[in-house]
């Protein structure tokens, strides 16, 4: 048996300590994934889901607590050494390509994460863009034709294509998808939904995939994590996932702000009556 | 005519000075105010190294050479202790003018005793036996001047070509992806601080070559000489890309090139048609100021606009508009 995919251990983080803002983000998150696992975590805004993509992408150091990817201890990596264990497409599409270079640029230099070699070698000889276009084709978006278009004119949904494409291209021990769908239309989002789906089955990667639609919650992934004032309060795998339903989602989500508004009340309570 | 050859002379070795400014401004969208620093040490270094007998060739080499370590310096103070580049730039040019000083042992340093590129050139010139004067239309122009303008010529063509090629390899293009766009770059595995330095060293290294040219061009180094230098590389830089445009990676490279030779035939023109030798500051920071102002607010209203922040801003106002689907 392999070592897991993904492994966090006791994973703590505070913005601003100690200040009138201090803003507890993680408070001790355990996740074990296994190769291929495909996980969706769910949660309301300022739950802490931002912050747990971020320390493991290594955006973040936390203040305390394990990050191993693959094995290896990754909590002190910085972001760049990380990239070549993990693949990760943004919410705002225009984060993970360059606007300035052309698509055959951008793939040039996706398809060299984590490798390092042949430095001064020119980067787009001609095996090298027929190789692109051959991979590019994959997305059936024609963007074959237009390798040495700027990625910048490109409209957002291409440029999420490309993204996913370019986080995948070298295949990463981990995939992180940041709300990727959410600044997208309706059509394209069904388009990058069924591209990133298409691609984790086909080359079998272990995925973490945070988002705000409980309908794709619902659809994909094998597991769904219910992430909750920094810490995994609801975990859904197995024949519970396969049969969950949208409105059953919902319904823990109610749960969990009723038992926030119970714990507000409370504390109101306390400070009226001691302070 | 010989103004004009002087002209095209000086355009074609300062358009080394723009190619550096396009790197760190352009290409790792940066201000680097090393920029000055470097130009004067590549001019002091070189005068330095001449004055003791090294051959002009060498001692230009070695002024690029201190240029890159300009820039190093910067890069490093950025990396190592998180100091923005702009003030790191400062830091190390400030510094620089004590380094200069010392190099040429005083504020200035005459190089008319000296063997200069320009005068290798010339004997070249001589020894190939060439014609002393070339008749271009009704006017003669003598060899020395010719000879001078050929090695700026061969200077920039070889630096513009060495860093096309450059920039098109695995490593210049991770270099322009970590200026594009440093949160990608990273997550694509990238060093940004790395490619930063790298940059400014690239950068530095041609100011100071321009430096060190324009030194042996003039015929003397002075410590005051790299002052406002970015500024000057800014404007050539803007007024090319108003010539050429920034469509390609080519047209921008070009751009350098003749932007610098456009600003240095204006600044010519502008003397032949007798502005005041004492008002030639305030003329060419004006001219900076327009050359700079003007197109900005021409692209604005053609409404043509790269990824601005304001670009973004109007971007994100249009995702929150887009309704949650849950």
């Amino acid at each position: 048996m392999s070592e897991p995919a993904l492994v966090l251990e006791d994973l703590h983080h505070t913005f601003f300590p100690g200040s009138p803002s201090e803003q507890r983000a993680l408070e001790g998150v355990d996740l074990v994934m296994e190769e291929r696992d495909f996980v969706m975590v769910v949660g309301s805004n300022g739950s802490g889901k931002s912050t747990l993509l971020n320390v493991i992408a290594g955006t973040l150091i936390p203040d305390h607590g394990r990050v191993r990817i693959g094995g290896r201890d990754v909590t002190r990596w910085p972001e760049w050494r990380r990239a070549g264990l993990v693949g990760r497409v943004f919410q705002n599409p225009v984060s993970g390509t360059i606007g300035r270079l052309t698509i055959a640029e951008n793939l040039a230099v996706a398809a060299k994460r984590g490798i390092r070699h042949g430095v001064l070698r020119n980067a787009l000889g001609r095996s090298r863009r027929r190789e692109l276009a051959d991979h590019v084709r994959e997305l059936g978006l024609g963007l074959e034709d237009r390798l040495d278009t700027p990625v910048g004119a490109l409209s957002v949904g291409q440029r999420q294509a490309l993204t996913l494409l370019m986080a995948t291209w070298v295949r990463p021990t981990l995939l992180l998808l940041d709300e990727h769908t959410s600044a997208l239309d309706p059509g394209s989002t069904e388009q990058i939904i069924r591209l990133t789906d298409r691609i984790i089955r086909s080359q079998g990667l272990t995925t973490l995939m945070v988002t705000h639609s409980i309908q794709q919650a619902v659809a994909l992934g094998d597991r769904v994590l219910i992430i909750h004032r920094g810490r995994v309060v609801e975990s859904i795998g197995g024949a519970r996932k396969r049969r969950l339903r949208v409105e059953e989602l919902l319904d823990s989500f109610d749960r969990l702000r009723s038992a926030d508004l119970v714990d507000q009340s409370a504390a109101e309570m306390v400070r009226r009556l001691y302070i | 005519m010989n103004l004009l050859i002087g002209s095209l002379s000086m355009g074609f070795l300062l358009s080394l000075l723009t190619l550096g400014v396009f790197i760190t401004f352009r290409v790792m969208g940066r201000l680097d105010l090393t920029t000055d620093g470097s130009f004067g040490l590549g001019a002091a270094v070189a005068a330095a190294l001449l004055a003791s007998g090294v051959h002009p060739l060498l001692a230009t080499v070695a002024a690029a050479a201190a240029g890159w370590l300009a820039g190093a310096t910067t890069g490093l103070i950025y990396v190592v202790l998180g100091i923005d580049t702009l003030l790191a730039g400062i830091l190390v040019t400030t510094g620089l003018y004590t380094i200069q000083l010392r190099t040429m042992g005083g504020g200035n340093r005459s190089l008319s005793a000296t063997r200069t590129l320009p005068e290798v050139a010339e004997d070249a010139w001589r020894a190939l036996r060439l014609p002393e004067t070339v008749t271009l239309g009704e006017t003669s122009v003598a060899a020395s001047l010719f000879s001078a303008l050929l090695v700026c010529v061969l200077f920039v063509l070889f630096s513009i070509w060495v860093l096309a090629r450059f920039l098109r390899t695995d490593l210049g293009l991770a270099m322009r992806a970590a200026g594009g766009n440093p949160q990608a770059a990273r997550a694509l595995g990238l060093d940004t601080g790395v490619m930063t330095t790298l940059g400014l060293v690239l950068a530095n290294g041609l100011v100071a070559l321009a430096g060190a040219l324009f030194a042996q061009y003039q015929g003397f180094a002075d410590v005051s000489m790299g002052i406002g230098m970015i500024v000057t590389g800014l404007a050539c830089l803007v007024l090319g890309e108003g010539l050429l445009g920034k469509g390609t990676l080519r047209r921008q490279i070009v751009g350098t090139l003749t932007g610098t030779i456009a600003f240095r035939l204006l600044v010519a023109a502008a003397v032949r048609a007798g502005l005041p030798a004492d008002t030639l500051k305030l003329a060419t920071a004006l001219f900076v100021l327009a050359a700079l102002g003007v197109p900005a607010v021409l692209t604005r209203m053609r409404g043509r606009m790269d990824r601005t922040p304001a670009d973004l801003s109007r971007f994100r106002q249009r995702i929150d508009r887009i309704p949650a689907d849950r």
